[in-house]
């Protein structure tokens, strides 16, 4: 041991050390540097951007936001209208989405079900996965009308399908000697379900539940622009007939209320863990 | 009365883990099962309430046949059979109470579990278990609140509200410290006795099963190479079981009746 901790050797002095390079193969490294620049080049050369239009745009962006100023208050009722439509549409479609998406994530969690059941609960949740809220809201206006039903009913979708899908993850990872606890004692499926499946994914889907709703209250301002009812067909009209005033008082309000829902969403998941 | 005959084990095509094992265990004996890790101990237990598939063999339960069970019999039958984990496995979210109760969860309907509306003889006989345990007045707190030691005496009383012919018990000292685990076998021990239950305990400590059990089974790569009391159970005995694997000396060396090295991997406090 003493001989190496003796004095440095004259060797120490010429060492040095960088980084290993994160992509070893030099080849690829820089080829993929120049793929991005070919990429960057030929997409602004290619795209249509009409720069006569954007140049003339800039003043007509100004001249929005300045006839935003100050946001008028003037038609608080009609605000509070449109306000309270989306709230209605947002709790109401958590409530059946969260509810409804308990069976589904059920299904869809390999280690509860047979293989069967197991790709019918998935195709469910994936289908109500694969279009973005908009999408579907498009389709149900068309198939039920204009309105607050089609807004629950879209968004009560989008909630089967977020919540379904991490609560099936839940179900997947939960600690199967309460289970097999359960099964010991002669307990029958649906009350192993309820005694060692639900406590254990309990947290978890409180807290999703409260993202869901902040989520959905988010969605329902964007599904009403397509006309499924709520504040989004009120700053739809305010935009169209040039109440820019108008239209800047429901986006800060929009923004108030995402921001109060989500300290009050934080705060309950902080507490229920 | 257990009969276990020719009991083989296999998991996919592997080497079996249980070849051809004969075992009877009669009235409220308390039976170690030892042996090193892999030797097979856990599958046995597993196969007799059908937590794990036996492979062949039979396995009878005071006359009746478990291992053709299916469905709704099966569930019958395991009712009558009371295990205890080394984990604990108790729900960790709900309240002593509510875990006691569950052990009855084979005998009440879907709407009376749901809504905790047990029977009162069940909740009589938790509460007289939970006394008998000494943890009545923890009835209302949440499971993962106990210490390692009254969790698994929850484990126990679970059990025993199954009103069971039969106890099983996987490791059930392995999570312990070595003094809460004297005072589990202890309590396993009286149990079998005041309850005239027969008790199968897998074990790793080959100290604590010679001083609270009455039977000892050897099990070395899934077969029986020793069958008798704690008084025969030599050091030839324990050199055939884990000889070649690993050699657990220290634990025979301490005084039989107060065991002074706990569990593997377990820390050692003050031995009292």
């Amino acid at each position: 041991m003493t001989t190496r901790s003796s004095a440095p050797s004259p060797r120490q002095g010429r060492r040095t050390w960088r980084k290993p390079p994160f992509i070893a193969n030099p080849w690829l490294r820089y080829g993929l540097w120049l793929a991005v620049a070919v990429y960057l080049v030929w997409a602004l050369g290619t795209l249509p951007f009409n720069w006569a239009r954007i140049a003339e745009g800039v003043p007509r962006a100004a001249r929005i936001f300045g006839g935003g100023f100050p946001p008028s208050f003037a038609r608080a009722d009609l605000l509070f209208t449109g306000f309270k439509e989306s709230l209605q549409i947002a709790i109401l479609a958590t409530l059946l989405g969260v509810m409804l998406s308990i069976p589904f994530a059920v299904m869809a969690a390999r280690n509860l079900v047979p293989r069967p059941v197991y790709v019918v609960g998935r195709a469910v949740i994936i289908v109500s996965r694969s279009f973005h809220p908009v999408i579907v809201a498009i389709l149900f206006v068309a198939a039920v009308g204009f309105g607050p039903l089609a807004g629950i009913l879209t968004l009560t979708l989008y909630s089967i399908g977020f919540v379904g899908k991490l609560l099936a993850e839940e179900i997947e990872e939960i600690d199967w000697g309460q289970v097999e606890a359960m099964k010991a004692a002669g307990a029958g499926y649906f009350a192993t379900l309820v005694y060692a499946v639900f406590p254990q994914i309990l947290p978890r889907q409180v807290g999703l539940s409260m993202y869901q709703l902040d989520s959905n209250l988010r969605a329902s301002a964007v599904v009403g622009i397509v006309g499924a009812g709520g504040i989004g067909g009120t700053l739809m009209n305010a935009f169209g007939r040039y109440d820019y005033d108008f239209a800047f008082a429901i986006l800060l309000v929009i923004i108030a209320v995402i921001l109060v829902s989500e300290g009050v969403s934080g705060w309950v998941r902080k507490q229920i863990w | 009365m257990l009969e276990i005959t020719n009991l083989t084990k296999r998991y996919g095509n592997d080497a079996p883990v249980l070849e051809g094992l004969d075992l009877k265990v009669e009235g409220n004996s308390v039976v170690a099962i030892v042996g090193a890790s892999g030797a097979g101990k856990s599958t046995l237990l597993r196969c007799i309430n059908r937590l794990v598939e036996p492979t062949s063999g039979s396995i009878k339960l005071n006359g009746s046949e478990l291992v053709t069970l299916k469905g709704a019999a099966l569930r019958r039958a395991r009712r009558k059979i009371g295990m205890v984990f080394q984990g604990f496995n108790l729900i960790d979210r709900l309240t002593v109470m509510e875990n006691v109760l569950a052990g009855r969860l084979g005998y009440v309907n879907l709407y009376q579990a749901i809504t905790r509306r047990y029977p009162r003889a069940d909740i009589e006989r938790a509460f007289t278990l939970l006394e008998r345990v000494e943890i009545a007045h923890y009835a209302n707190k949440r499971a993962d609140a106990l210490s390692g030691g009254e969790r698994q005496r929850v484990g126990v009383v679970r059990a025993l509200m199954q009103e069971p012919k039969i106890l099983l018990a996987d490791e059930p000292t392995a999570s312990l410290d070595p003094r809460t685990s004297e005072q589990i076998m202890r309590l396993l021990q009286s149990l079998a006795s005041e309850l005239s239950l027969p008790v199968l305990i897998n074990i790793h400590n080959v100290a604590q099963a010679k001083a609270y059990t009455e039977r000892i089974v050897g099990l070395r790569h899934g077969k029986m190479t020793f069958d008798g009391t704690p008084d025969e159970f030599t050091k030839s005995a324990l050199e055939a079981i884990y000889g070649g694997i690993e050699a657990p000396d220290d634990e025979l060396t301490a005084p039989a009746a107060k065991p002074r090295k706990g569990a593997r991997g377990v820390t050692h406090d003050d031995p009292l």
